[in-house]
């Protein structure tokens, strides 16, 4: 049961997003095609369509969010769903209600959708699975983010910034700098980036924030960041936890900012039109220099304008349209 | 009681014997082979097993199961467990000090002892704990828990972490020449993790417990145990170069042994796949290269025994996400089908894949099971090694239906087992 992969059905169609591995190339692009159109309904004065009319979207956030829980939000909303909230502190679930249970819970509620976070890894994994179990096949899980392991529409939004600005991903270096060993963001953009033919990708990090044989998925590895930079076409930084600046991983932030810190001298290492993206909330003077992060070639805000978008065509497509 | 078993294929490893040879039963001793002695069928009922097309062997000896008595009886019970045990063929077994409270004063031994002494149940040989309440500062009462049924003393999952604490357990356990078995994981190097560190859980997202975590542990317990002189036993070695460390300290003369866990012989961190819980293991699976190493080690008599590491756990501590579940898999109805598998893909001979789960466990233990000589206890495995099953919930006896190998199709079906000459499981209607 565990060796198929649980978010395509039978025809090869999307039951659920759970992580961009695995996920054909044609699917990724079919989801950035359908992005396209609602963009542009961002600056129509009705912002609504019928997709999700009358379909109940649960979020299910185990951990604190508010950026992508909000734009999960507007993304269902404006397909005019029927949107739930649900914030459960993990710390009363401990003791508590399962997740399993959640999931029955909510169910029989008549969810048509789930987009949970979790802290674990594999989380919306063990909900699919569970509902196939049941029979209920009809609800489809999105994943928001699970541990460590994927953050599947994060990635897609990224890839759709990507195609925005550069077109085409046969001809591109892309790097991503920072905490690749804690970054469930960074392993959905490596594997989005992968499938999508992107010839080189690299990642930029010292040797405690690298996961053991991340090579093996296709990345170049780069201890030294102005090396790593050399001519590339895309810059991702990624966020580095305020835990995790101080201790056995790291000395301080600011012996990181200092070497892996993105600043417009080491960004001039880069192609002169290369963009520069976060996945947000960010840390200024730590893994991005204000000077960047407001700069020209940032794209940031972009991102989660086309977040909300990227968001819109998972869930129509997953509603089946 | 008088029981022959007739027409089987004797497999006696301890006793260089494999061919068709009858087996003769008398007071719970095998009593002859091959012919029945003199007045046998005298005054007497004698029973008869019909064990044609079977592998008559010694009652299985299980290195590591867990019952979950006392403390844990949700997960399963003594009953439930024997009853698996039965079924697997299984008839003597260790287990480990991990209940609740740990087995760290003979009257817990004592009571366990106790409440095991039916004679459909298997031997129960407890592994006392080396420290009280297993953490790590005081050492117990060895003598008298080896008075009360302890045949070694360890830690079971729990490290000593303060080395003066562990060279300490052993010089005591050294003065009575008492055996200790500990399991070389470092806490610190494998603090969070949930799987081989390695390329599946760098793609899963699932913190990784370095191949350094054994080796530096390995280090550690066979440096104190050569200062020592204890007779260490390494329990669950997982990796590749754990084996090297255990090969290279033998031939340097140092006193040690070691096991493995079936499921380790066939299994690697791929088998995760989907974040199945039942792969989430202690030790964790680990790459194909140390599956291989660990295959040849077994095959080349470095690693002295298969266990079947048996843990029992219920529903509930598998249905949770991979890193939050239960580490563990049921196991004693699996050991023999999976070693059987293990032999055959080596291609070894009978005997030699079964004195892995029978002679050599028995003389780690220090019993006198594990031989089917004439005067040795009848404790005797029957089992048809070409009936084919597939491993299901329904057909599994253990309360613990968590394994990784639900859905294989396996052989090696075991017919009948006896404990002391007593008719412990029938399984002649499958």
């Amino acid at each position: 049961m565990n060796h198929t992969n649980p978010q395509l059905n039978k025809h090869g169609e999307l039951q659920h997003l759970i992580t961009i591995e695995g996920l054909p190339r044609d699917v990724i692009v079919r989801i950035l095609d359908t992005a396209a159109p609602f963009t542009a309904l961002a600056h129509e004065e009705e912002k609504k369509l019928p997709l999700l009319r009358g379909k109940s979207v649960f979020n299910l956030f185990f951990e604190n969010s508010t950026r992508t829980r909000t734009t999960f939000e507007i993304a269902a909303k404006r397909l005019s769903a029927d949107v739930i909230n649900l914030n459960i502190n993990t710390s009363s679930t401990a003791k508590g209600e399962t997740l399993l249970d959640t999931v029955d819970n909510l169910a029989a509620m008549q969810a048509d959708m789930f987009v949970v976070r979790h802290a674990a890894s594999g989380a919306p994994y063990l909900m699919a699975q569970h509902l196939a179990a049941t029979g209920r096949n009809h609800i489809s899980v999105v994943n928001a983010g699970d541990g460590r392991h994927a953050h599947p529409t994060q990635g897609l939004l990224d890839m759709y910034t990507i195609r925005h600005y550069k077109k085409d991903f046969s001809n591109l270096t892309v790097a991503i700098v920072g905490d690749i060993l804690h970054s469930r963001v960074a392993r959905s953009q490596i594997h989005a980036l992968t499938t999508l033919g992107v010839p080189e990708i690299r990642v930029i990090a010292p040797k405690t924030l690298l996961p053991t044989g991340v090579e093996r998925m296709g990345v170049r590895v780069c201890n030294d960041m102005r090396e790593g930079l050399k001519g590339v076409d895309v810059v991702m930084a990624l966020r580095l936890q305020s835990e995790r600046m101080l201790g056995a991983l790291l000395p301080s932030p600011q012996e990181f900012f200092k070497s892996y810190g993105l600043t417009a001298e080491k960004l001039a290492l880069a192609k002169p039109d290369a963009i520069v993206m976060h996945p947000g909330p960010m840390n200024r003077g730590v893994e991005i220099d204000s000077a960047v992060a407001d700069g020209g070639q940032a794209v940031i805000l972009p991102q989660v304008t086309f977040g909300i978008a990227v968001r819109m065509a998972v869930m129509s497509m997953l509603a089946g349209n | 009681m008088k029981l022959q078993i007739m027409n089987g294929r004797l497999v006696d490893p301890a006793n260089k014997i494999d061919r068709q040879s009858d087996l003769f039963i008398a007071d719970g001793r095998i009593v002859a082979v091959g012919a029945a002695p003199a007045g046998f069928d005298d005054n007497a009922t004698v029973g008869t097993i019909d064990a044609t097309d079977c592998v008559v062997c010694p009652g299985l000896v299980d290195l590591s199961a867990r019952l979950r008595e006392p403390g844990y009886e949700y997960k399963a019970t003594l009953e439930s467990e024997m009853a698996a045990a039965a079924a697997g063929g299984v008839t003597s077994l260790a287990c480990p000090p991990d209940t609740d409270p740990p087995l760290d004063e003979p009257g817990l031994v004592e009571m366990l002892k106790h409440r095991a002494r039916l004679p459909e149940f298997a031997k129960v040989y407890p592994v006392g704990a080396l420290t009280a309440k297993l953490e790590g500062t005081h050492i117990t009462e060895m003598a008298e828990l080896a008075e009360a049924g302890c045949v070694a003393f360890g830690q079971a999952h729990a490290a000593v972490v303060d080395t003066q604490v562990l060279l300490r357990a052993m010089q005591y356990a050294a003065t009575f020449d008492f055996p200790v078995w500990l399991s070389p994981q470092d806490p610190f190097l494998a603090r969070n993790g949930v799987a081989h560190d390695g390329e599946v859980a760098a793609r899963l997202g699932l913190v990784g417990i370095p191949v350094a975590a054994e080796t530096t542990a390995l280090g550690t317990l066979i440096l104190l145990a050569q200062e020592t002189g204890v007779r260490l036993h390494i329990t669950r070695i997982s990796s590749a170069a754990g084996l090297d460390m255990v090969r290279i300290a033998r031939e340097q003369g140092i006193a040690v042994s070691c096991d493995v866990a079936v499921h380790q012989l066939h299994l690697t961190d791929n088998d995760i796949g989907y974040f199945n819980p039942h792969a989430r293991l202690i030790p964790p699976l680990r790459s194909q290269r140390d599956r291989d190493a660990l295959r040849a080690g077994l095959a080349a008599g470095i690693i002295n025994a298969v266990c079947s590491d048996h843990t029992p756990v219920d529903d509930d501590g598998k249905q949770v996400p991979f890193g939050e579940a239960e580490p563990g898999a049921t196991g004693l109805e699996l050991l023999l089908p999976l070693t059987l598998k293990w032999g055959a893909e080596m291609k070894l001979p009978l005997a030699d894949t079964l004195s892995r789960i029978t002679a050599d466990p028995a003389r780690l233990l220090g019993i006198d099971g594990g031989q089917l000589g004439v005067g040795a206890p009848a404790d005797v495995c029957i089992f048809d090694p070409r009936a084919d099953f597939r491993v299901s919930r329904e057909n599994l006896k253990s309360q613990g239906k968590n394994t990784p190998f639900l859905g294989h199709h396996l052989s090696g079906q075991v017919r009948y087992t006896l404990i002391d000459g007593f008719l412990a499981y029938d399984g002649s209607w499958n």
